[in-house]
């Protein structure tokens, strides 16, 4: 037996996604795929399963969805307000739903995206490897109430299980590489660029997320205009007037900007899920200690599945552990907000 | 970062990140850096190193993106100066299998707004200019932007148009622009700051095909001049507009 989710409503960002497609850079499509790897993974550990599974993006605003057949899902990414017939159910955990429950999903309360999983991943056709909406690509698009995506039975497994994951909701050290024209910016500049509070601009999205700050803009040594060259996601791209940007997944795949560093894949998420505001700061790093930070999705939900911990399952419980969570995210936020009075 | 000096020289192999490695072949875009980065990309996908994870290139440069966790940089740098050493990849021949697109194009009314403007900068007249458009095919140097979307090149030197200060908001999709001994056939609707000279009905990304991408780096394009109403008309009957595909020997 297969069944479908059915979506009742959805924010305006509400897509499906997997880790991408990757490997075809020089046909110029980017390998998109879920803005916080992470969370696609962590939610992975949770069910139990691939973590090529294909889950639903909420940027920002999640939505209203059902189910036709009974299977289990996980919440995970940035905190969401979630209710399953109206009783508050809690992130980063996973439930049993059943066919005529509802689940509602409400805004985002610390970070940007939430993830929803399904057991056994969003059934659609694959193309290119990938079940991925690529928005610029012209690969699928923004799911709106109506639309129904195809699952398959639950296999079994457990639910009532929750994780408790690093911050990485709300800004904070963001660990980057040299790239190959890092050296364009004159060692000042560079220093003057780890040495900047940012914070993460209103204009972000899958492509791309811009970075202010309240100093002058940077800029490379020279050349005002250099040949356009590959990029890859987490390339920190300094525009013409000065102010980076940090390329998201679904970024163009080449770009006559000059990028001063690059975002380490870890890290990535960090910078997807900074809210407007969230305060950053770019760290150069050894390889040596990227290649330590680095971990696979496949290991990040094997951890994620190891470690997850049975749920308590009062309400009055949940409910606690929900604010515990916000309140942390607050306290981090607060460092940064120091810096940053206009 | 600390040796400028050493940028200058080419081919240069950068590290990009935790997992990319760039060759590029010139600083400046030229026939013989792209001819070299498209022979030498080719080059490497023979080898079949294992720990890469893919081969690109862009207008003067290659690109390997590996598995940190399978292949050094180090490892991977020394096999490329290898095959760099090997050969002259600026007077390399270009990948074999190449293809050409006879592409239908009007130059004239609501597809053509900026040709008279473009003309006027590039010094010639617009029927001049537009037979400097479609007197010999171009080639893809480079994809990027979006999937399947060609920078086509090079231009004569009086095409070196730089890029308007204000961006056009939208073009369609098959809109042929121009800028920088360059053109672009467009493959999604977007806002640019290059001129648009003309209008297709080519689509350089059908998702809806196995193989969506309708170029490849290398393949080549001849813009043919037909009246917008001819265009219009082959439009409605051909997905591609009326171009036509063949085989380059």
């Amino acid at each position: 037996m297969t069944g479908v989710v059915n979506v009742h409503q959805a924010g305006p960002g509400v897509t499906v996604q997997d880790l991408g497609r990757p490997g075809f850079l020089g046909q110029g499509m980017s390998q998109g795929g879920a803005a916080d790897w992470c969370a696609l993974a962590e939610g992975a550990g949770l069910l139990g399963q691939s973590h090529d599974c294909a889950a639903i993006e909420m940027a920002g605003l999640g939505g209203q969805f059902s189910v036709t057949i009974p299977t289990r899902i996980a919440l995970t990414g940035g905190v969401m307000t979630a209710t399953l017939d109206d009783a508050p159910i809690s992130w980063n955990a996973s439930h049993r739903i059943a066919p005529g429950q509802v689940l509602s999903i409400g805004g985002v309360r610390n970070g940007v995206y939430g993830y929803l999983h399904l057991a056994g991943g969003i059934d659609l056709p694959s193309f290119l490897g990938s079940r991925a909406t690529h928005l610029t690509g012209g690969i699928g698009t923004a799911l709106s109430a109506g639309d129904t995506l195809p699952i398959q039975t639950d296999t079994g497994g457990q639910a009532g299980l929750t994780l408790s994951t690093p911050d990485r909701f709300s800004g904070g050290i963001v660990r980057i590489l040299p790239t190959a024209q890092t050296y364009l910016f004159a060692a000042p500049e560079v220093a003057r660029f780890e040495a900047t509070d940012f914070r993460r601009d209103t204009r972000g999205n899958r492509q791309g997320v811009r970075m202010v700050s309240d100093g002058p803009g940077f800029a490379a040594e020279g050349q005002l205009s250099i040949v356009s060259e590959t990029i890859m996601p987490g390339d920190i791209q300094m525009t013409g007037e000065g102010t980076p940007f940090v390329l998201m997944p679904e970024c163009q795949t080449t770009g006559g900007y000059p990028r001063i560093g690059t975002v380490i894949p870890a890290d990535l998420p960090i910078v997807a899920q900074a809210a407007p505001g969230a305060g950053i700061v770019f760290q150069f790093i050894s390889v040596e200690a990227a290649l330590a930070a680095h971990e696979t999705p496949a290991h990040l939900r094997a951890r994620a599945a190891k470690s997850a911990m049975p749920l308590l399952r009062d309400p009055h419980d949940v409910a606690d552990l929900l604010s515990y969570q916000l309140i942390s995210g607050m306290i981090t936020g607060t460092e940064w907000d120091k810096e940053e009075q206009p | 970062m600390d040796d400028a000096q050493t940028a200058l020289t080419f081919p240069r192999v950068a590290r990009m990140g935790l997992s990319g490695l760039l060759i590029s072949f010139s600083d400046v875009l030229n026939e013989p850096a792209n001819r070299a980065a498209l022979a030498f990309k080719v080059r490497m996908e023979r080898e079949s190193w294992p720990g890469v994870e893919e081969y690109a290139t862009s207008l003067v440069s290659a690109f390997v993106r590996f598995d940190p966790f399978a292949l050094s940089f180090e490892e991977l740098k020394s096999r490329v100066d290898l095959l760099l050493e090997q050969a002259d990849w600026y007077a390399a021949a270009l990948p074999e299998h190449r293809k050409l697109w006879r592409i239908p194009t009007a130059f004239e009314g609501v597809g053509a707004p900026q040709l008279c403007e473009a003309a006027e900068m590039a010094g010639r007249s617009v029927p001049d200019a537009v037979s400097d458009l479609t007197a010999a095919p171009v080639r893809a140097l480079a994809l990027g932007y979006a999937p399947g979307q060609p920078y086509l090149g090079t231009l004569p030197d009086n095409w070196n148009l730089p890029r308007q200060t204000a961006l056009t908001p939208t073009v369609e999709v098959g809109a042929l622009v121009v800028a920088v001994r360059q053109l672009i056939v467009f493959g999604t609707r977007a806002p640019t700051g290059w001129r648009q000279v003309g209008m297709t009905g080519f689509k350089c990304f059908r998702p809806e095909l196995d193989d969506p991408f309708s170029l490849r780096p290398g393949d080549e394009c001849l813009f043919v001049p037909v009246s917008a109403a001819k265009l219009a008309e082959l439009t409605v009957s051909d997905p591609m507009g009326g171009a036509i595909m063949e085989p380059l020997a």
